[in-house]
């Protein structure tokens, strides 16, 4: 089975650390990932902002990027959604404005080989307990896009139930969305940041030392968040926490 | 819509108050969270609830379609039934048939059911400024008239007040309507519903002309439906000799079978009930039983333009039972006034910019009141998918394009205030399409990192003002993986 991981652009320049865990994590389960170089962005804010004829050249060069894998797994919720809920409806658009079944067909065939990481995990690898050691209270924050478009359900809890020493707290307001929202966080500031501050007290009310989510936008957001209020609480993400062993205890 | 909300600034700047007014944002979490969870517990104990979403998509998606067969059979039905059928292509039309019906009774006094589509024309308006009071009698928009005030929430019009505020505002305003509020008036919930009960029955009892709105009316008979829970909507509905309704013409079904459907849904999704305490329904006039007159004004107000959108129709199955509302957290914080419209929250982002257009700048910054979180969808009776339609939205605002405007196909000019952000996203679109220039960006910007302000100038202030700026890695992920992969996969379609 040939793996691509798509990083997705947030992570590539921001986020190094969480790529090298799931090439860590995957590579452990015994998945051979490869990394795509020519891969840039999936054209999700430009779509979700109004641009959906400037997200076309993106999706289109996502499908020519990844086309040839059996796979395409990514640690991003919302980058996942967009190409399995958005790139079809973008295709239907482009017919429904007299353009044709082109776009459709160049995009239909990335749609379903795309996963995020812990539906790769549990769905393809077929594990719950990939053998990681973590020792810390930990509390989950279920993204939206995650939690609804693509129904990750308890996926990601159960990967982290299995975590030795990790300590599972529950999130009160956990479907609550957390304020991010992509350009809505600099849109609605005041309304974003009162969402974020929400989350923040919720997660701290927990006693847990780490909030964890399966999207590092929306972890950008509440860390940001975390650092101005000096909160004790970090984010990280989920492939950190699940690529940590006792041999190499994550942060 | 109602001439209250003209010239609203966006919903930002809207916004950016009632963010900070605690007494708003503690009267709304509270209010909120506790539907939210009652709808939650009313839903799940239907265990054909998807499938009663589905039937409540595809009856108002083919009433919709086919408007054009059930507007004209629900005419035949009320006159048949001794109605009288006006057809007002906007407000002011739908103003002058209500204001002229009202006027022609020689009455200077109305009494109204709570009524969405009479707010969206601003008819107590309109009627004031022709020497006719309008008696709101639903308690919150008594509320909301006694305290000068505009409504909030679809539902409950005054779910930014809560009872002190109530207390007070019965005390100071109710004399100025008719019977005072006692002078011992406490703000126990007994207390001021039997004071509102007690100034609201003095009207019932006089009034000879009443408005309603309808939450259905059904093409086959010419029934009208009215859901409500306190009573005062069957008062005003059955006492006067005259009866006005105003209705939106997207409020038809085809048959009373159809209510089936909707009156397991609405109920549920608004007030969390499994059945709604008072439902009225009427079928033109009856001899010596009920008004003697009807008059049904059909309302289209922006409504065949959003018909003819192909991805913003969805909004018009709305049964406006503000399930969307009580879910949504930029609702919760923002308050309903910021959404500058009778409907607010979710809906009335998607609704107010199709009928009114995008053009206002309160209008072109709605589709934009939303962090996409999809919570609005999931509740959804009727399984409106309001991010999809937000997103649409957003693209008639920042790219113009096709649209309807009072029955004429217009291609609408981009709006503006959009030109950073345009130029950002060609930019940001040039360089995602060239690997090489991203990964130089990347080079760049890592490279630099320890010149990177902690808080960020102009426009980026609107993040880091109560967020930390991520700190720029030493490398990106690509470079690492290069460095320590090598070469040899990773070309453009390399695996294949």
């Amino acid at each position: 089975m040939r793996v691509a991981l798509f990083l997705t652009c947030v992570n590539d320049t921001l986020y190094p650390d969480t790529g090298k865990a799931v090439v860590k994590l995957l590579t452990r389960l015994g998945v051979d990932v490869d990394f795509p170089m020519a891969q840039t962005c999936c054209g999700q804010a430009h779509y979700n902002t109004g641009y959906r004829h400037r997200a076309e050249p993106l999706a289109r060069h996502f499908a020519e990027v990844f086309g040839g894998y059996d796979a395409i797994v990514t640690p991003s919720g919302s980058c996942g959604a967009m190409v399995r809920e958005l790139y079809p409806r973008m295709g239907e658009r482009a017919r429904a404005e007299g353009r044709g079944d082109g776009l459709a067909a160049e995009l239909a065939p990335v749609v379903p080989k795309t996963y995020e990481l812990t539906e790769f995990l549990v769905d393809v690898v077929g594990v719950t307990d990939v053998g990681a050691y973590y020792p810390h209270r930990v509390t989950y924050h279920p993204t939206c896009h995650g939690l609804r478009s693509l129904g990750l359900g308890e996926r990601p809890t159960r990967l982290l139930g299995a975590v030795k020493g990790l300590e599972l707290v529950e999130l009160p307001g956990a479907e609550e969305c957390c304020g991010f929202g992509g350009t809505f966080a600099v849109k609605n500031p005041d309304v974003s940041a009162a969402m974020g501050l929400d989350k923040v007290r919720a997660a701290e009310s927990t006693g847990a030392g780490v909030l964890c989510a399966a999207d590092n936008s929306c972890l950008m957001h509440i860390g940001g968040t975390m650092t101005r209020l000096d909160s004790g609480m970090r984010p990280v993400h989920i492939a950190e926490i699940l690529a940590s062993t006792e041999d190499e205890v994550g942060t | 819509m109602s001439g209250t909300f003209v010239g609203m600034p966006s919903f930002p700047e809207a916004a950016h108050d009632a963010v900070r007014d605690a007494t708003l944002r503690a009267n709304l979490r509270h209010a909120t969270h506790t539907i939210r969870a009652k709808r939650a517990k009313a839903v799940a104990e239907l265990d054909d609830w998807a499938e009663l979403r589905e039937a409540g998509r595809q009856i108002k998606d083919h009433t919709l379609r086919h408007l054009d067969t059930y507007l004209p059979r629900l005419e035949e039905s009320v006159v048949r039934a001794g109605g009288t059928v006006h057809w007002a292509a906007d407000a002011d039309e739908a103003n002058r048939i209500v204001t002229g019906l009202v006027q022609a009774t020689g009455e200077r006094e109305v009494v109204k059911v709570k009524s969405m589509a009479t707010q969206e024309i601003g008819l107590n308006e309109a009627l004031a400024a022709e020497g006719i009071t309008a008696y709101e009698t639903d308690l919150a928009e008594l509320i909301v008239q006694l305290g000068d005030d505009r409504p909030s929430h679809i539902l409950v019009p005054a779910i930014h007040r809560n009872r002190g505020e109530i207390r007070d505002i019965f005390a100071r305003t109710m004399s100025e309507w008719g019977r005072p509020a006692p002078e011992d008036l406490t703000d126990t919930p007994a207390e001021l519903a039997e004071a509102a009960r007690l100034h609201l029955r003095e009207k019932f009892l006089r009034a000879k002309v009443g408005i309603s709105g309808a939450n259905f009316m059904v093409a086959d008979t010419g029934t009208l439906v009215v859901v409500e829970s306190e009573g005062n909507g069957r008062m005003c509905l059955t006492l006067p000799e005259t009866l006005i309704s105003v209705v939106g013409i997207e409020k038809l079904v085809p048959s009373w079978q159809d209510l089936e459907v909707f009156l397991q849904t609405l109920p549920r999704s608004s007030t969390a009930e499994r059945m709604n305490p008072y439902t009225s329904m009427w079928t033109g006039t009856t001899d010596g039983d009920g008004p003697q007159a009807f008059h049904l004004v059909l309302l289209d107000n922006g409504r065949t333009d959003t018909l003819a959108d192909e991805v913003g129709r969805q909004a018009l199955r709305c049964i406006r039972c503000s399930a969307c509302l009580n879910v949504c957290p930029v609702y919760e914080r923002a308050g309903g006034h910021a959404y500058g419209s009778v409907y607010p929250g979710p809906i009335g982002a998607i609704l107010s910019p199709q009928l009114r257009g995008t053009e206002s700048e309160i209008d072109a910054s709605l589709p934009y009141a939303s962090s996409l979180c999809g919570a609005c969808y999931e509740v959804c009776p009727v399984a409106i998918d309001i991010p999809e339609v937000l997103v649409h939205l957003r693209e008639r605002v920042v790219q113009g394009g096709p649209a309807t405007r009072r029955g004429k196909k217009v291609t609408l000019r981009p709006a503006k205030g959009h030109a950073a952000e345009r130029a950002a996203m060609r930019a940001a679109g040039l360089a995602f399409a060239h690997p090489g220039a991203l990964a130089f960006g990347q080079r760049i910007a890592a490279r630099t990192r320890r010149f990177h302000p902690r808080r960020l100038p102009g426009p980026g202030r609107a993040w880091s003002d109560s967020r930390a700026v991520p700190e720029m890695p030493a490398e990106p992920f690509r470079d690492w993986w290069q460095r320590t992969r090598g070469t040899g996969t990773g070309e453009k379609g390399g695996a294949k």
